[in-house]
């Protein structure tokens, strides 16, 4: 095979295929690598279902309207600033087009008047959800003629003297060998995913932490770039983690595993005892409030406590929910102290906020819970065109990066729903012009 | 291990697990009317199970959309799973009930019934025939009652069918009882038109908008349009024999009609139509990636437009060999089949259309039903 590309993109997830299928537009010859087998490809959309766009009217695939001031507005409110302006401001802007751009590439968005998706002006839904897209764009990329390469994980990136770029794929990637690009676009995603980082950044109560994307977003080429010079944004030790069911998967158990029922019940730690977490309401920004405070617990567990009331009252989950005809019970089955959580859900029926329902009728039933990380805020500098910006300032011409990689320039904290879909997508595709332009002018 | 080859409870544990992560999900919302059906369920009675089964119109969207497939340690496999239990849904309600099991192996009984049934009306021909009738060529009016007289042709069609019909009609009537929603008969009333559109147009062999996904990841509407082709044929074949019963009763003209008459005609373009749609979906069935389907339905589906193949290939033999000396042996050999082919309808793909009907109708009546939705922004 060609060993010499216009354009290598690392990281086959929603960023990296809208940089492979733009920069092909362009005229780019373009090679993606990813370091998932076929059935985990596509990173973390994979698991995404909707994702915002900026619209001035109705259409077909989303209602009212949604303006750039809104959606930079709502930004500066939950990063509290924390935010490269100009990329914000070129992110709502350029989000406008990408849906339309997506479905020119094959993406089916759903009409909100089929199925059950809840009224949304912001965002707009792919149909069958973020798997059935990035299966459109990987059947669109390759019909362009973008050469795909599952299986295939790049260990570093150095550049050599005529400028271009040379990427080895790890040693024990099949096929492993070094490959040369004009221009590499990177969107290898964050480095959640990787226990040791975890770890390092996390301590080792990072072990007890659930990952809810990819097992393959490990960080490894962030930590290259870094390690050769790249400026960073963000934070490693702060990220997104909501409240998940302690019997799924350690990694990719997506967006059916996280536990949606917390208002409609209690939570205990592994003691009994009742815990909080402040300011966690029934809004949808209890989940992000939930996942921290259960990492802060012993063994990372804590159970939400319901009854049948409560369980009716709640979304159905994915796992069945632990019972017991008393509480009791439940606690046997839980191996909790039963004295302990008798206490907890007597105190709770016993001075009952306004409008909240008491513990009290069997049979009772509980969830295990653990944090899971959705993604850190942390990653690699870029400037307005996507270059990598090095920490004396400088950039290449021909090394940009996209997606989660660098999505602490502009959610630096905090997390707005449909967002990753829309940052990848838009930054992937811009990423992948200014690949193409670079080699092909 | 495919869930196939899971004893009953199992079949419906597995099937419940699946539902419930997908009721937790519900990504593929859009994609198909089973969805929208399980929102917000907690717990899936068996009859329930059967109604979503059948429902399902086995287009694969959800598992090429569905981020929990195998590897993934949760490796759902909607489609497969809603296939095995639909397979069990057609046995159980089956009636008489001994006859369900037939569905256990489809294509052996189907086969040994049908194979059957031609070598006896066969060896029955070959004894009470004249070979001077069954041997010559003839193609006067009345030729094909000298081979096998009108009463007995008849009487042995009609029996069969009628057969046919009675333990299809009860094994939907069973079904019905069983799935019925409980709803306003007013919403029943207006859920008629809606359910017949999805009957007739097979709207969710459409995955929600843009195709099946027929042979893999992409997707098509080739599977939806065989199968149109397919009935549309297998409807001018009946009407066929509708017109023919007409020129024999009312107008007193005995077969075979000529070329140009409207039952030959509609015989004939029914007949290609058919052996077209067979051809085009025998041919997705081969082409198909299986991991989604279930392989029992997938013989199920084989054996029963094989049959279909042969009674029409044999009817249209019969057609256009009318006037030579092989008429007699073919006319016999496709009545054998159309005999068997109604023998073992109730244990065929047959009970899909009356199943899938049903389903189809509840879905429709609770929709009529439903009060309209709330419209809280999740942002
Ligand atoms: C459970 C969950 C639900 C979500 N829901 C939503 C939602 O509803 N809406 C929304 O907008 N966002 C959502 N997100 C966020 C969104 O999925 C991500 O922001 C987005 O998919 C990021 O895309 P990306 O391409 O930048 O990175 P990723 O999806 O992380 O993709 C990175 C890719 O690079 C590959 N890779 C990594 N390292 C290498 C290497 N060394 N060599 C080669 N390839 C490599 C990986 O295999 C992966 O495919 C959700 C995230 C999760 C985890
Ligand atoms: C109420 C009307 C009908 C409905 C709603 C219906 C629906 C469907 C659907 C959804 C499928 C694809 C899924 C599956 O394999 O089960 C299918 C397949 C099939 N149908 Fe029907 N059908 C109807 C009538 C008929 C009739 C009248 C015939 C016979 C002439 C027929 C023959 C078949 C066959 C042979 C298949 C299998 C095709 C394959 O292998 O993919 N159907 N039908
Ligand atoms: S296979 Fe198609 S019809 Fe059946 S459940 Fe999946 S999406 Fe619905
Ligand atoms: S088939 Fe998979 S993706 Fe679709 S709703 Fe079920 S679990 Fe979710």
């Amino acid at each position: 095979m060609q060993s010499t590309w216009d354009v290598v993109v690392i990281g086959g997830g929603l960023a990296g295929l809208c940089a492979a299928i733009a920069a092909r537009r362009g005229g780019a010859s373009v090679r993606l690598l990813e370091s998932a087998p076929p059935a985990f490809r596509g990173g973390n959309a994979r698991h995404a279902r909707n994702f915002r766009i900026v619209h001035d009217a109705p259409t077909p695939h989303v209602p009212d309207s949604y303006h750039a001031s809104e959606f930079i507005d709502e930004l500066d409110r939950v990063t509290a600033g924390e935010r490269d302006p100009a990329l914000a401001e070129r992110l709502a802007g350029e989000s406008e087009t990408i849906a339309p751009w997506l479905m020119t590439n094959g993406v089916h968005l759903q009409d909100p008047a089929v199925g059950i998706v809840p009224y949304s002006r912001r965002t707009v839904f792919p149909l069958g959800g973020g798997k059935a897209m990035i299966n459109a764009l990987y059947a669109t990329a390759s019909d362009l003629g973008v050469t795909i390469s599952a299986d295939s994980e790049v260990g570093t990136l150095r550049q050599a003297a005529d400028g271009c770029w040379r990427v080895s794929l790890a040693a024990d990637s099949p096929g492993g060998s070094t490959l040369e690009a004009r221009s590499v676009v990177v969107c290898a995603g964050g480095a959640g995913a990787d226990p040791d980082w975890l770890r390092s950044h996390y301590g080792d109560t990072a072990d007890g932490f659930m990952v809810r994307g990819t097992a393959y977003a490990n960080g490894r080429v962030l930590t290259d770039l870094i390690s050769a010079g790249a400026r960073t944004v963000g934070d490693p030790t702060v990220c997104h983690m909501v409240a998940v069911d302690a019997r799924g998967p350690r990694f990719d158990g997506g967006i059916a595993t996280r536990i949606t029922a917390i208002p409609h019940g209690i939570v205990v730690d592994g003691s009994g005892a009742r815990i909080d977490a402040t300011g966690a309401g029934a809004e949808p920004t209890h989940y992000a409030r939930w996942g921290p405070r259960i990492a802060a617990c012993v063994d990372q567990t804590a159970y939400l406590i319901l009854d049948a009331d409560g369980l009716q009252r709640a979304a159905p989950q994915a796992f069945p929910p632990i019972v017991g005809t008393t509480i009791a019970d439940l606690a046997a089955a839980l191996g909790l102290d039963p004295a302990a959580l008798a206490h907890s859900t007597g105190a709770f029926n016993a001075a009952l906020a306004a409008g909240a329902r008491p513990i009290a009728t069997a049979p009772f039933a509980a969830y295990p819970m653990r944090p899971g990380v959705t993604f850190v805020h942390y990653g690699v500098a870029v400037d307005q065109h996507m270059r990598v910006i090095w920490t004396d300032g400088r950039r290449n011409d021909n090394l940009f990066a996209a997606g989660m990689i660098m999505a602490a320039n502009v959610i630096g904290r905090g997390y707005l729903a449909g967002l990753g879909l829309t940052l990848a997508a838009v930054f992937g595709r811009l990423a992948g012009e200014e690949a193409a332009r670079h080699v092909v002018g | 291990m495919s869930s196939v080859d899971l004893p009953a409870d199992e079949l419906t544990a597995e099937a419940e697990r699946v539902l419930r992560i997908c009721t937790a999900c519900m990504y593929c919302d859009g994609l198909c009317p089973v969805f929208p059906a399980i929102d917000n369920t907690h717990q899936f009675k068996l009859s329930d199970l059967n109604y979503l089964a059948n429902l399902c119109h086995n287009c694969k969207g959800c598992w090429y959309a569905c981020q929990y497939t195998p590897p993934h340690p949760f490796a759902v496999n909607l489609p497969a799973t809603l296939a095995a239990v639909r397979q069990r849904s057609y046995r159980d309600y089956l009636w008489p009930r001994w006859l369900g099991r037939a569905f256990r192996s489809p294509a052996v009984g189907i086969a040994a019934t049908v194979g059957f049934v031609v070598l006896a009306t066969l060896a029955i021909v070959l004894m009470c025939t004249p070979p001077a009738a069954l041997f010559g060529a003839d193609d006067r009016e009345g030729a094909f009652y000298r081979v096998v007289p009108w009463s007995i042709m008849a009487g042995a069609a009609g029996a069969s069918l009628l057969w046919a019909m009675a333990c299809i009609a009860l094994a939907t009537v069973r079904f019905w009882r069983d799935i019925a929603p409980d709803v306003p008969k007013r919403a029943m009333l207006r859920a008629v038109a809606p359910a017949l559109r999805d009957i007739v147009t097979l709207r969710h062999l459409g995955g929600g908008g843009p195709g099946c996904n027929d042979v893999g990841e992409r997707t098509s509407q080739q599977r939806r349009w065989a199968h149109h082709v397919m009935v549309a044929g297998f409807a001018g074949t009946v009407l066929s024999t509708a017109t023919a019963a007409i020129y024999h009763h009312a107008l007193g003209v005995a077969a075979p009609y000529p070329l140009t008459s409207l039952p030959v005609l509609l015989g004939l373009v029914g007949g290609v139509a058919m052996l077209a749609g067979i051809g085009g979906l025998l041919g997705l069935e081969f082409r198909a990636d299986k991991e989604p389907s279930d392989p029992r339905e997938v013989r199920l589906n084989v054996a029963f437009l094989v049959l279909l193949a042969l009674v029409t290939l044999s009817g249209v033999a019969v057609l256009a060999l009318r006037g030579t000396a092989a008429m007699g042996l073919l006319l016999t050999g496709h009545l054998g089949l159309v005999f068997g082919f109604f023998l073992v309808l109730p244990f065929s793909k047959a009970v899909h259309a009356p199943f899938r009907a049903a389903a189809l109708l509840r879905a429709a009546a609770e929709k009529a039903a439903a009060r309209p939705r709330g419209k809280p922004d999740r942002g």
